[in-house]
């Protein structure tokens, strides 16, 4: 029994961690979401010529054909460094509704970005909700919370044709589709309303097979985001029990306060806690145990939890500095906030657990 | 990753249900109108059983009366007992704290004169740690033993002793060399609790029960030869067995929250409230899978926790986590279930109306004690704040 990455996958983490040390720096982190689209085309370049863009694809489809473990060490490092930009829409959202090597193959080699797009105008993640319609292949609605759409060289949505959902490909300069930016509280990842005007779109899955690559895609997303929450709150206590130990006041440094080092110590417990639930979560995807589903919802909500309040504290022991622009935490504590509802809220996630596990006891 | 067990592993696991499923007694709770110490005869008879049958001190060495497997297969079997519902062994303290600091820090004599007996339940231990003056600050201790001869005269008074009102032995904690820094003059010693001069008063909690009791040292007579580890290297000791508790405290604990995670379930589907069964109100619902959650990440903390100290032998900094976590869950948790249960669940055992015999409102109260003992959580903070992150001392 190991209840920790493997040596290999350890390697792989560390790899990942010194390259993006060297790459994407926070000063290059903040020079990106300036821009933009908050996105990069070199660093996502050079990010799939390390074979992530394609880590958990299967070697015959253009990718490393790793598994969920490796998928989630290398989201916790790109969480770690606060990657901005598509690779998640590409890598997370997009890529795992696909299913041939030539729709993957401009993904894996970095030459295309891609993006998913889901809820509606009810922000709800529960399927059932989303009305936008296919007919002959044109699509009709809108879609919210879009990210990185305006980057994406094609949109993959969900969309109802004869009431049943399937997965439709829109390329970028599609007619009739608008894409609408969003002002939205994470700096790093774009947010934008798509809308589909009669707009020409290439079925990828549709009738019964669509609703499970839906269900397999968002478990994947959503690994791959409590894995970047997991990796982002352990970046957010180092940096602030760095500054705990250097900060002075009283001629003390403000982490001897218990008041000070008690947040410091429910920081670490929230952090180590995510940790857990996110391994597991991996563990159990990669190994498609029965309660991968109620793992995942498990570490959503609480990593969701987690990061939020490791932010809160994180601000609090900064004090007046963790009000500041220049700081670094706000931008975590953005990122967390944005987290917390993509791809099902707390009381979703909540909810979708009392289904799969209060109701069956 | 690999969470799978060995196969050596899973016959231990399937040959323990099969004994359990066959041997095990119905379950020895509160209630049923008893008194703790006939409860605790009960549970030192099934002990013996389980000796017997050569389930009890699955880690220690065969060589006292152990089975000789790894922490792994103890872990299993904390699962084992508490899936089929077993109750535990009445050495709670001996076969957890003590025994395992004698194996570690005991000598030859020691080991073969006190660790058999600790397994087959003929001599129950408690610990004296706590002083009226040294609760947090357990380095206070001010309960004195002084050499005279082949022997120490321990003077002092202890508190919050499990056990105390029926230990055979205690494994105490004194001050032997006073003009030492605080840390440096204690030592660990073995006093029979039969000896001259030893005094028990229970103390009566919050619940109503007396599970904990004071124990009065008056010129009391202890071989020096019941000295554990070195004289003046109590603390070491003491240290040790504190490391030990906490590896593997949470195996069971896990599946017994999760037995009362399920029974609140079950009262869900019974208790109507707003013209529907409160399984289907949907705060109701939200309660639920909050605290299914945090249940789940505590069983995986414990889980990750035990990997590492079964990999590299030394506790991982998890470890350091579990004890805020279970006892914070606990409370929480068991206001949820009073929230769900609404006036009933303040009543009492005997009470008419009462569920499960009162042991929702006895959990609620009892649980207020799981921050203090065992080291507060104002302690276990200070603990990661200090050796987990590095941050100065605070006191």
């Amino acid at each position: 029994m190991q209840f920790d990455l493997s040596e290999t996958q350890q390697l792989l983490a560390k790899t990942a961690r010194q390259f993006l040390a060297a790459e994407c720096p926070m000063p290059e982190v903040r020079r990106i979401l300036e821009t933009p689209t908050a996105h990069d085309a070199s660093l996502h370049r050079k990010m799939a010529g390390q074979g992530w863009t394609g880590i958990a694809i299967p070697e015959d489809l253009g990718g490393m054909g790793l598994g969920m473990i490796e998928l989630a060490a290398t989201f916790e490092q790109l969480g770690r460094a606060l990657v901005p930009g598509a690779f998640f829409s590409t890598v997370a959202l997009a890529a795992p509704l696909l299913a041939t090597a030539e729709q993957l193959a401009p993904l894996c080699d970095g030459s295309q970005t891609a993006t998913a797009a889901f809820i509606e105008a009810e922000a709800d993640w529960n399927p059932a909700s989303w009305q936008c319609a296919a007919r002959d292949n044109q699509l009709t609605g809108a879609k919210m919370f879009v990210p990185d759409a305006a980057e994406a060289a094609f949109l993959l949505a969900a969309a109802r044709g004869n009431g049943t959902l399937g997965i439709y490909r829109i390329a970028k300069d599609a007619p009739g589709l608008e894409i609408i930016p969003l002002k939205s509280i994470d700096l790093t990842r774009r947010l934008y309303e798509v809308r589909f005007h009669n707009t020409p779109a290439e079925p990828i899955v549709t009738g019964p097979a669509a609703g499970h690559a839906i269900a397999r895609a968002l478990d994947i997303a959503t690994l791959a985001l409590t894995a970047e929450m997991a990796g982002g709150m352990a970046r957010v206590l180092e940096i602030t029990v760095e500054y705990a130990k250097a900060r002075k006041q009283f001629d003390t440094p403000i982490g001897k306060f218990q008041a000070v080092q008690h947040m410091c110590a429910d920081m670490y417990l929230w952090s180590e806690s995510s940790k857990s639930a996110v391994y597991y979560a991996a563990y159990a995807l990669d190994k498609n145990l029965p309660e991968a589903a109620s793992a995942l919802s498990v570490a959503k909500l609480y990593a969701a939890d987690a990061y939020r309040e490791i932010g809160n504290r994180a601000i609090q022991v900064h004090g007046g500095m963790g009000f500041t622009w220049e700081n670094d935490v706000h931008l975590y504590y953005r990122r967390a906030k944005a987290g917390e509802t993509m791809l099902g809220d707390n009381v979703f996630h909540r909810e979708r657990l009392a289904k799969l596990v209060v109701d069956r006891l | 990753m690999d969470l799978t067990l060995s196969p050596d592993q899973i016959a231990f696991r399937d040959e323990l249900r099969a004994w359990l499923a066959a041997n095990a007694p119905a379950p020895i709770t509160r209630g049923a109108h008893e008194s703790l110490p006939q409860r605790f005869e009960k549970l030192r008879a099934w002990q013996r059983r389980l000796h017997d049958a050569g389930w009890a001190g699955v880690a220690w060495p065969k060589a006292y009366g152990g089975r000789g497997a790894s922490l792994i297969e103890q872990v299993i079997f904390l699962e084992e007992m508490a899936r089929a519902q077993a109750p535990p062994m009445a050495n709670t303290l001996g076969l957890g704290l003590i025994g395992p600091t004698i194996i570690h820090f005991g000598n030859e004599d020691q080991k073969r004169r006190f660790l058999p007996k600790i397994l087959s339940a003929e001599e129950i231990w408690c610990q004296g740690f706590s002083e009226p003056n040294a609760g947090s600050d357990v380095a206070a201790i001010r309960t004195e033993a002084r050499l005279d001869g082949d022997a120490f005269i321990v003077n002092g008074h202890k508190v919050w002793n499990s056990y105390g009102w029926i230990a055979d032995w205690c494994a105490l904690v004194v001050r032997t060399d006073p003009s030492a820094a605080k840390h440096k003059g204690l030592t660990y010693i073995l006093v029979d609790m039969k000896s001259p001069g030893v005094e028990v008063r229970p103390i009566r909690q919050i619940s109503g029960e007396s599970e904990f009791a004071e124990l009065y040292f008056k010129d009391v007579r202890v071989p020096a030869a019941n000295v554990l580890g070195k004289v003046n290297q109590g603390w070491e000791v003491a240290l040790g067995t504190l490391m030990h508790e906490r590896a593997t405290l949470g195996a069971s604990i896990t599946i017994l929250y999760r037995r009362s995670f399920d029974r609140l379930v079950e009262l869900t589907r019974q208790i109507r409230r707003n013209g529907r069964p409160l399984s289907e109100d949907p705060l109701t619902r939200q309660k639920l899978a909050q605290a299914y959650t945090e249940l789940e990440v505590f069983r995986l903390n414990q889980m990750r926790a035990v990997s590492r100290v079964s990999s590299t032998g030394v506790p991982g900094p998890e470890g350091s986590i579990l004890k805020i976590f279970w006892s914070e869950f606990n409370q929480r948790f068991q206001q949820t279930a009073q929230e769900i249960l609404g006036p009933y669940g303040m009543l009492e055992e005997g009470s008419p109306h009462s569920v499960d015999d009162g042991a929702w409102s006895y959990g609620f109260l009892r649980t207020r004690g799981n921050t203090i003992e065992a080291g507060t959580s104002e302690i276990q903070r200070n603990i990661i704040g200090h050796f987990v992150l590095g941050l100065p001392k605070s006191y």
